[in-house]
Formats: C-alpha cells, structure tokens, sequence
C-alpha cells in the first residue's frame, strides 16, 4: 500500500529495543518493521492531544497522514481497547482512492475496494439513494 | 567515517512548532503545548529519537516522510497488555 508506520510512546528508545528483542519479534515473525519513535516528556502527544497527563503516557491515538502532510484521519481511543487493523487499512483505502481521482469519486459509509463511489457535483444532488444503496 | 557516540541521552528536537503558531511563552523556555492536530489540516512536524529494529537508533523527523503515505501511532507503553 506504500504505508509507512511510525509507532510512538513515552518509552525510551532504549526500552523499545528490548521490548522489540523480548516480546514483539516473538509476536511477529521477523520483527516489526517500523520505526518506534520515543516521546519522552509526552511534548508531541501533547501537541497531537494525546498526552494524558496524570498518568504520563500516550493514549490510544491514531493519525493518517497524506503525502503532502495533511492529517486525514484521527481515532483515539482509551487504553483498555486495542485498535481494528481492518478499519485502519480501509481507511488507507479509501483515502488513496479518494487521492488517486484528485477528489472527483468519494467513497460512501462502509466502502471498500471494487465497490461503488460517488461522483459530487450537481447531478447527484438528492440522487444518491439511484446509485448507491444500504447493504 | 568514524562511528557516532550513541550516549546514554540522545537530544531530539521533540515538536517543531513554527513561532507564530506556538502559544507565547509564559517564562523562558517554558511553552504550554496546546493540541494542534486537526483533520484536514498540516500534521505537526516533530523530531523524536527512535529504535529502527534491524538498523539501530536513530532520530526521525514526521517531515522526512513527505510523499509518503504515513500512519502515526500512539501507544501507552512498551510492555502494556493489549
């Protein structure tokens, strides 16, 4: 998908070595093959809100970036719940479609690949309901 | 070449907010950082040092990835359950 992951915590970078030598390489055959990024003092999650104060950590944040810098998505979620690789990498999709037709198709609620979008503009004004239906 | 001293302390720049955009300083060298991610909006540069499994450590910056498709995650902790 030409994605690259950047993973971020509080940790040191020194803890993330370890922790990628004791645990995630046993997890994940052949390692993680991203970059793990330190945020000591929690200075950038606290510019992306993130940076959860009273207990000196990152929570759960999650920022699609363009090419061009532009954060095109964010989810946050508490700690206690882990992420949906699934609904990350269909957003990827969607988002690199959307970018492919420089904004002429968008793609409706629960698209995926190979299924229809939707051309905005005059046309399709109160006419959604011809071309794409509720599944 | 001679091989760079990795330290027990790597100085990295943290974020790199533009002056103007920055919350004026209440004393020196003190800067309340206020959220600026927004949807739609430029992603907030920032350097961090980083563990590269496989290459080593090394400092990363978000705007080295321009012309790539870049997802960020946050995470609180190495070690933490889920």
């Amino acid at each position: 998908m030409g994605v690259e992951v950047l993973a971020i915590s509080t940790d040191s970078r020194f803890s993330h070595k370890v922790w990628h030598e004791v645990e995630l390489s046993k997890m994940v055959e052949g390692g993680i093959p991203f970059p793990m990024l330190s945020d000591q003092g929690g200075r950038i999650g606290a510019v992306y809100g993130v940076y959860d104060e009273e207990a000196g950590v990152n929570i759960r944040g999650r920022f699609i970036i363009d090419p061009d810098g532009i954060i095109q998505a964010m989810e946050v979620l508490t700690p206690s719940v882990g992420r949906n690789p699934d609904e990350l990498i269909r957003q990827l999709q969607a988002f690199q479609h959307v970018r492919a037709t420089k904004g002429a198709e968008v793609t409706p609620s629960g698209w995926q690949p190979g299924k229809p979008t939707l051309k905005p503009g005059p046309d399709l004004v109160g006419k959604v309901w011809q071309v794409w239906k509720v599944e | 070449m001679a091989q760079e001293i990795d330290s027990c302390v790597k100085p990295a720049a943290g974020p790199l907010i533009p002056e103007a955009t920055a919350a004026p300083a209440i004393s020196a060298g003190v800067r309340p950082m206020l959220p600026l991610a927004r949807v739609g909006k430029e992603a907030p540069d920032f350097e961090a040092s980083a563990y590269i499994p496989g290459e080593g450590f090394k400092n990363v910056k978000l705007s080295d990835y321009r012309g790539k498709w870049v997802v960020l995650c946050f995470y609180p902790g190495d070690f933490t359950f889920v």
